[in-house]
């Protein structure tokens, strides 16, 4: 009995400390959902950007226009180039099979990018490309090895070479060098890419700050419903002895 | 008379209405010691009622096709009116049940609820466990995501493992080779179909309490007891009336749940990836199996169960035998508990120190089979496999070693 009791505490032991295993660091995307100008400038980078070979499928372009405070013609004129029509959604032209045959894979859909791979993630990725003369373009990224996307965002970034320690088959990633500096300097583009993510972390899931905002009406209302219940109950209970 | 009595008797004299209000609210003698535990039974109704009609929402919005079930689920988000309070509700309700069916059983656990008379009440409720789980089951493939598919296509497999009958059993279950799009249908048509056999189920449950008498955290029969109290000569005396004593009470534990449940679906609603997993916001894909395949929190105990058992003859059947024997178990339990009292709190140390390592030891399997397996991991499953069965099948040995104390004539407060 007591070595059973011994072995199951030695067994929960190792439950207390479970760290990550060897994978790259995330950086933490300190981003606001609220802040509207924010999503409003992600946004741009993200027509401008993503949206040539990436879809989002889920998102509809008037959708946006309300939850990020702007009209439908600002957004018409702005940020819509694949169609004319505000209820769409934010399709490609881009043949799914072509696109596979260029890149090696078709580029997903990132309508829920953000909620499959987390805000940090995104974060992380857009910040990490390096060159890599051994990929087809010329780059590859620290959080996604080998990945078949080139870095779209060279001329804002400019390259960077990444630093790694120790030898071939265990490297250990040390940190990036900017070789060639872009339009942006590092905190102007970090700060653009914390905007991209802000804006796909609101396209991952729009009702996020509304459902917060109703939320803590409806968490008033249901402690207020737990006081009278609770008044009720004394009351009646009275009898009970 | 008045014309709402007037009523009444109108049908009264067509249907019980009265006699089924009395019998089974107004003049239902509970025993007055509930305590916590004892919310557990109402929420789970209130959350079964609340699974079926999001449910039949869903289902309005929902396509049930491999082409577009992701993208259905997305329109239901997104475009539906209030689609994702009820698709939270939804899925946070699926977890929600489990937390407080767990809860209820282990209150059953506790204050040997399942002993006689109450044998035939504790194997319904065990039944209503399987179902709920196959429900459960079923409608997590719904989404169609990654872990949706993954998750499916392994616990199908499991069916698989069996020797001869196994390959065609998969294959009867899913109607393909592969978890496919005529898998997803049947198990749409299933998912929308067991939860009212679950509310029948849940009937007959109540049906059968009501016919026994609730239990309580002393283990005492009130039924047993001295008769007269304050509503009835005959009625026991440590019992009160359901209605409206307990239906008050009640209504706090509901408020207390939806505060809860509310700060959930509006403030977390994938519960850091354990009530909606990470992975399943990518669409299903056959050719990409996921770097680690986890079911649903309220699975993994007996998924880590599995896990541990090694394979014979590179079989994996043993573990899925000894995964179902641990489901299997509970109906077993009336007859396992040999204690001469019935509740926790008259049992002595030992069923209180071996129960608090259950507890431990459920908990623990249910982490690891959230993990990869590691070889420390794989050994700790296989000790909280071994303890799982031991507190189960060597019941009816310490249960009689126990030193019991004596249980008192009436309920304390």
């Amino acid at each position: 009995m007591k070595k059973l009791i011994i072995a199951l505490v030695m067994a929960a032991m190792p439950m207390l400390g479970f760290a990550a295993g060897g994978k790259v660091q995330l950086n933490h995307a300190d981003i606001d959902l609220t802040d509207q100008e924010s999503l409003q400038r992600g946004a741009r980078l993200f027509v401008n950007y993503c949206l040539n070979c990436h879809s989002a499928k889920y998102q509809r372009y008037n959708r946006m226009a309300r939850d990020l405070g702007m009209t439908e013609d600002e957004v018409k004129e702005n940020l819509m180039f694949a169609t004319d029509k505000i209820g769409d959604t934010m399709n490609i032209a881009m043949p799914e099979a072509q696109a596979a045959k260029w890149f090696g894979t078709a580029p997903p859909d990132l309508s829920v990018i953000t909620r499959a791979r987390g805000s940090d993630w995104v974060y992380t990725y857009l910040t990490s490309f390096y060159i890599d003369e051994k990929r087809p373009f010329g780059v590859n990224n620290t959080v996604f090895p080998d990945v078949g996307m080139p870095h779209v965002m060279w001329k804002l970034q400019g390259f960077q070479k990444a630093n790694f320690s120790g030898d071939e088959d265990h490297r250990v990633f040390e940190g990036f060098e900017l070789v060639e500096p872009g339009e942006m300097s590092a905190e102007e583009f970090d700060a653009a890419m914390l905007d991209l993510t802000a804006f796909m972390t609101y396209v991952g899931d729009p009702i996020q700050v509304e459902r917060h905002r109703i939320g803590v009406w409806v968490l008033i209302f249901i402690a207020i419903f737990f006081v009278l219940a609770y008044l009720l109950k004394k009351e009646y209970w009275k009898d009970v002895h | 008379m008045s014309m709402m009595s007037n009523v009444v008797d109108w049908i009264d004299r067509r249907y019980p209405m009265t006699q089924v209000w009395n019998e089974h609210l107004a003049q239902y003698y509970a025993p007055k010691n509930f305590n916590f535990w004892y919310y557990m039974g109402s929420l789970a109704m209130l959350v079964l009622v609340m699974q079926i009609v999001t449910g039949v929402w869903l289902a309005m919005s929902y396509k049930p096709d491999a082409e577009l079930a992701f993208g259905s689920v997305e329109y239901i988000m997104r475009d539906v009116e209030w689609g994702w309070l009820i698709r939270y509700m939804h899925s946070t309700g699926a977890s929600a049940f489990f937390v407080v069916i767990y809860l209820h059983m282990f209150r059953g656990l506790m204050y040997g609820s399942y002993r006689e008379p109450r044998e035939l009440l504790w194997i319904i409720g065990v039944l209503i466990y399987v179902v709920m789980m196959a429900t459960a089951f079923m409608g997590y493939l719904l989404p169609w995501g990654q872990m949706s598919y993954w998750g499916a296509q392994v616990i199908v497999n499991l069916f698989s493992a069996v020797p001869v009958i196994g390959p065609d059993l998969g294959v009867w279950i899913r109607g393909d080779y592969v978890i496919s799009d005529v898998t997803l249908n049947r198990f749409f048509a299933l998912h929308f179909l067991l939860p009212f056999i679950l509310a029948a189920l849940v009937f007959v449950h109540i049906v059968a309490l009501h016919k026994v008498g609730s239990n309580n955290p002393d283990g005492i029969e009130i039924k047993k007891g001295p008769k007269g109290n304050r509503w009835s000569e005959t009625a026991p005396a440590d019992g009160i009336p359901f209605h409206p004593y307990y239906s008050v009470k009640d209504i706090v534990g509901v408020a207390g749940f939806l505060f809860l449940f509310a700060a959930v679906v509006f403030f977390a609603p994938e519960m850091g990836g354990f009530f909606i997993e990470y992975p399943n916001f990518e669409p299903a894909n056959p050719l990409k199996t996921p770097e680690h395949i986890a079911p649903v929190w309220y699975f993994t105990p007996f998924y880590a169960i599995l896990r541990a058992v090694p394979s014979v003859a590179g079989s994996a059947f043993p573990g899925v035998v000894a995964m179902f024997a641990s489901i299997l178990v509970l109906f077993f339990l009336p007859w396992l508990d040999k204690s001469p009292v019935k509740s926790v709190r008259y049992k002595g140390t030992l069923y209180k120190v071996l129960l608090g390592l259950f507890v431990i030891d459920f908990i623990m399997l249910g982490y690891l089979g959230v993990k990869p397996t590691t070889d420390l991991y794989k050994f700790m499953a296989q000790v909280g496999t071994i303890y799982y069965f031991a507190f189960f099948l060597a019941m009816p040995w310490y249960s009689k070693m126990d030193k019991t104390k004596p249980v008192p004539e009436r309920v304390t407060q």
